[in-house]
């Protein structure tokens, strides 16, 4: 066991180092200068040279990444170029926002889809099945900021149920926060849910055919006692896959639906930042994805071993 | 199971619906407009200027002078100024009883000091060079500023009411980028980066305490988010709707003032001049007569804004309408090409930022010069990092667009290097002429000869001026309807109803 999991974490680490590398390395690859882009197009060469030293982009490009790496080695994310102030405090600030929604959204999914596809599965080609797969069509085909975009004039436009965009912030009994979260929260969820309503069709339909439960209805189990007691516990596992596989998807669609909704999270502030080429910004953020794609991953694993028993002690 | 997850869920919306309904109400008596780019500092004397000065110029800071909702220098921390005959030497007198948000007291040292970091080695202030004719800072008493110049600068003066020249005291300058210490009716209490800037009314103000509580700032950059929030009524005024098709809603709408003022922004399509074949004088003529102009604006901008044809604003007084001398026609433009040996015509690459009305204007603009046989190849080019990169400094282009959105900056084409690479020695001495003017007479005479210099020699197409799409609430007062220049001043609005 735990050979397997130092050599995992050793992985981890050396894939880490390696993304660190690309990320530092295309992003510098990028056109575009700092300097100019915050001092505008009026700025003259003294100027722009000042800012590049105060920023620190006359330096060489590998003791810039030395630079980089020690800062994030020793939890020193360094200073936004654009806003002037840490780094980290920005990523936990857009954390407070991005956190909450993505877990909104995850929950939303599995709520709407787990349901949808076992009821789908448990009478295929009935009115349920065929509701279910039309969701499911739409909810792949439909681009989650037009989802938004929808949302917004039915529900804040003109009912006025939700604020159209904007976030006030965890104050008030974070009522008005969840109430910003709501509608992105909808958007962001629709796509992911019709993901997972047809996994869960699919791996209900696949169990319900196994050998174990057909022998479990034979020792006289309801259908439905047979459906909830042995068919779903062993589907969800393809469903949790899934759910792991779906996290790099459900970050993309944030930095789209944030921007939509205007919230303040960090799908937002990565669009910016790269826009600005507030490049120590973009870097560090794209390092966070990838960190939490990993993570992601490792913990589905684990997950997995404690669903699958048949699982345990394999690498 | 499936039904108590399902009540579980339609519980959990029950409540946040309820949640919903209450609490739409906001405070009547502050204001809160919205911009489309978050500036990346609240100070205006470093680096981004024109969003940093969307939020803080006037309603924080103040300068020596200001610039007024009609473009009129006006003072403001100066009371008076006296300028000396040979034009070297400004006197500016101060307004006694002036203190900054912290406490610190307005005087003619701190305003030398404001001047002096503007023009220091290490300044990272994006307009320093507006200010570079100022050779020396001397503060006599402390009521008495004196600027020395090395050479006249008839301007100085305009730039000095710019928000790039507002004051600032040695205290705070280091964080006046996250919390800003002016002398203005309002202080920032928070900025919730992303987000908004939330100011209040300060006590402490010299003059005349603003009608409103407070002014937020929220930061909305897409325009179809900025015309929601509008009609939802979390935002009071959009002060420059970045859509011209959703205007129209407005217009109609009693619920809302809608006003189509003049903006500074001038958007023209920049040659190449050192490229052949647009170092020929005849092929330029024969593109800008190639272009409708006024179909270009009825499609580009759903009809706001106006055709120029020099690099002016309708906005300033010194305006010249020049679309004249060479209006669309086609036939001409093709004699031209062919005189200029282009009888067959040629083809180009058309640099286009990705922003809307560039790509409208380049699409429109294509098909206008396929009727004189000229292939323009669009090529898309982010905004703002590779187009300043690729267009701007290395000038690896043939023609671009984009809009000169800094007032009085007829100058940049006397400018040696720019992104034209636009040679003119007649045109350098010109701006020289005008910088030294010593009566306003002489002033106005050199930038009129300015313009319809440019109007001839057309360094860039010139295609119109965008106009500032103003949307506010209904019974909302004081908001500026022209931008001489980009900001919010809400120092003057109130509420009537």
């Amino acid at each position: 066991m735990i050979p397997t999991r130092l050599r995992r974490l050793a992985a981890a680490l050396l894939m880490l180092l390696v993304t660190s590398l690309v990320i530092f390395l295309a992003i510098e690859a990028a056109p575009g200068d700092p300097a100019e882009i915050m001092l505008g197009t009026s700025a003259q060469a003294d100027t722009l040279a000042a800012l590049r030293s105060q920023l620190g982009l006359d330096r060489p490009l590998m003791v810039r990444y030395a630079a980089w790496l020690g800062g994030v080695v020793t939890g020193d994310l360094g200073q936004s170029y654009t806003y002037g102030v840490p780094v980290a405090g920005l990523i936990a600030e857009r954390m407070l926002v991005t956190l909450p929604l993505t877990l909104m959204a995850t929950v939303l999914a599995v709520v709407v889809s787990v349901p949808l596809g076992v009821m789908a599965a448990a009478r295929p080609g009935r009115a349920g099945d065929g509701l279910a797969s039309v969701f499911a069509q739409m909810g792949i085909a439909v681009p989650n900021f037009w989802i938004g975009l929808l949302l917004i004039l039915g529900f804040a436009l003109k009912l006025r149920w939700f604020p159209t965009g904007g976030f006030p912030g965890w104050g008030d009994a974070g009522i008005g926060a969840i109430r910003s979260l709501v509608l992105p929260a909808i958007a962001l969820a629709i796509p992911q849910a019709a993901v997972l309503t047809r996994v869960t069709r699919a791996a209900v339909l696949d169990i319900a055919s196994e050998d174990f439960v057909r022998t479990a209805r034979a020792k006289g189990l309801s259908r439905r006692r047979a459906l909830w007691r042995h068919v779903v516990p062993n589907a969800l596992l393809p469903v949790v896959t899934m759910l792991g596989l779906q996290i790099p998807f459900l970050i993309s669609g944030a930095v789209l639906v944030e921007n939509v909704f205007n919230l303040p999270g960090i799908g937002t502030l990565a669009y910016q930042a790269l826009s600005q080429r507030d490049l120590i910004v973009v870097q560090n953020v794209v390092l966070l994805f990838a960190v939490i794609v990993l993570v992601v991953n490792a913990g589905t694993d684990a997950l997995y071993a404690r669903l699958d028993p048949r699982l345990r002690g394999r690498a | 199971m499936t039904r108590h997850l399902l009540s579980l869920a339609g519980g959990c919306l029950a409540v946040l619906l309820a949640a919903g309904t209450a609490g739409l109400a906001q405070d009547a008596k502050g204001v809160t407009f919205a911009q489309s780019v978050e500036p990346q500092g609240l100070d205006p004397t470093v680096s981004s200027p024109v969003a940093a000065g969307q939020v803080t110029w006037q309603n924080v800071f103040e300068g020596l002078v200001a610039i007024d909702r009609d473009g009129q220098i006006v003072p403001q921390l100066a009371t008076e100024w006296t300028v000396s005959d040979d034009g070297l030497t400004y006197g500016f007198t101060l307004r006694e009883g002036v203190t900054f948000q912290n406490g610190v007291p307005f005087d003619s040292a701190v305003a030398k000091f404001a001047i002096d970091r503007i023009l220091s080695e290490g300044s990272t202030n994006g307009q320093k060079a507006n200010y570079t004719a100022i050779a020396d800072v001397q503060a006599p008493d402390p009521q008495t500023l004196v600027l020395k110049l090395s050479g006249r600068n008839a301007d100085l003066l305009y730039w000095l009411g710019y928000p790039a020249a507002v004051m600032v005291e040695p205290s705070s300058t280091d964080t006046n980028g996250t919390t800003p210490v002016g002398t203005g009716p309002f202080k920032v209490d928070e900025w919730r980066k992303g987000d908004r800037v939330i100011m209040s009314a300060w006590d402490g103000y010299w003059g005349d305490a603003p009608e409103v509580s407070g002014v937020t700032a929220r930061f909305i950059g897409d325009a179809q988010a900025q015309a929601a929030a509008l009609q939802s009524g979390q935002v009071d005024i959009v002060g420059d709707l970045s859509a011209p098709e959703l205007f129209a809603q407005f217009t109609d709408d009693p619920g809302f003032t809608a006003v189509s003022g003049a903006g500074e922004m001038e958007v023209v399509a920049g040659m190449n001049n050192a490229h052949p074949p647009f170092d020929d004088l005849r092929v330029r003529q024969a593109l800008m007569m190639a272009i409708d102009r006024p179909s270009l604006v009825e499609a580009v901008s759903a009809g706001q804004g106006t055709p120029i044809g020099t690099h002016f604003s309708p906005a300033n007084p010194l305006y010249q309408d020049l679309t004249e001398l060479f209006p669309y026609d086609p036939e001409k433009a093709r004699a031209l090409l062919a005189e200029a040996g282009h009888g067959d015509g040629f083809s180009f690459d058309f640099k286009v930022p990705n922003r809307d009305y560039a790509q409208r204007s380049a699409q429109i603009m294509q098909a206008f010069f396929a009727q004189i046989g000229v292939t323009a190849n669009i090529q898309t080019s982010d905004f703002p990092a590779a187009w300043i990169q690729d267009v701007f400094k290395d000038t690896n282009y043939d023609m671009t667009i984009i809009g000169h959105a800094e007032p009085l900056d007829i100058g940049i084409y006397a400018r040696d290097p720019y992104y034209f690479n636009y040679d003119n020695p007649a045109f350098r001495d010109q701006m020289d002429a005008i910088a030294s003017a010593t009566t306003d007479a002489e002033r106005r005479e050199g930038y009129r000869a300015a313009q319809e210099m440019l109007a001839r020699d057309l360094p860039a197409l010139f295609l119109f001026s965008y106009p500032k799409l103003g949307v506010w609430k209904a019974g909302l007062e004081g908001v500026w309807e022209n931008g001489p220049v980009p900001a919010n001043d809400m120092t003057d609005a109130r509420w009537t109803k």
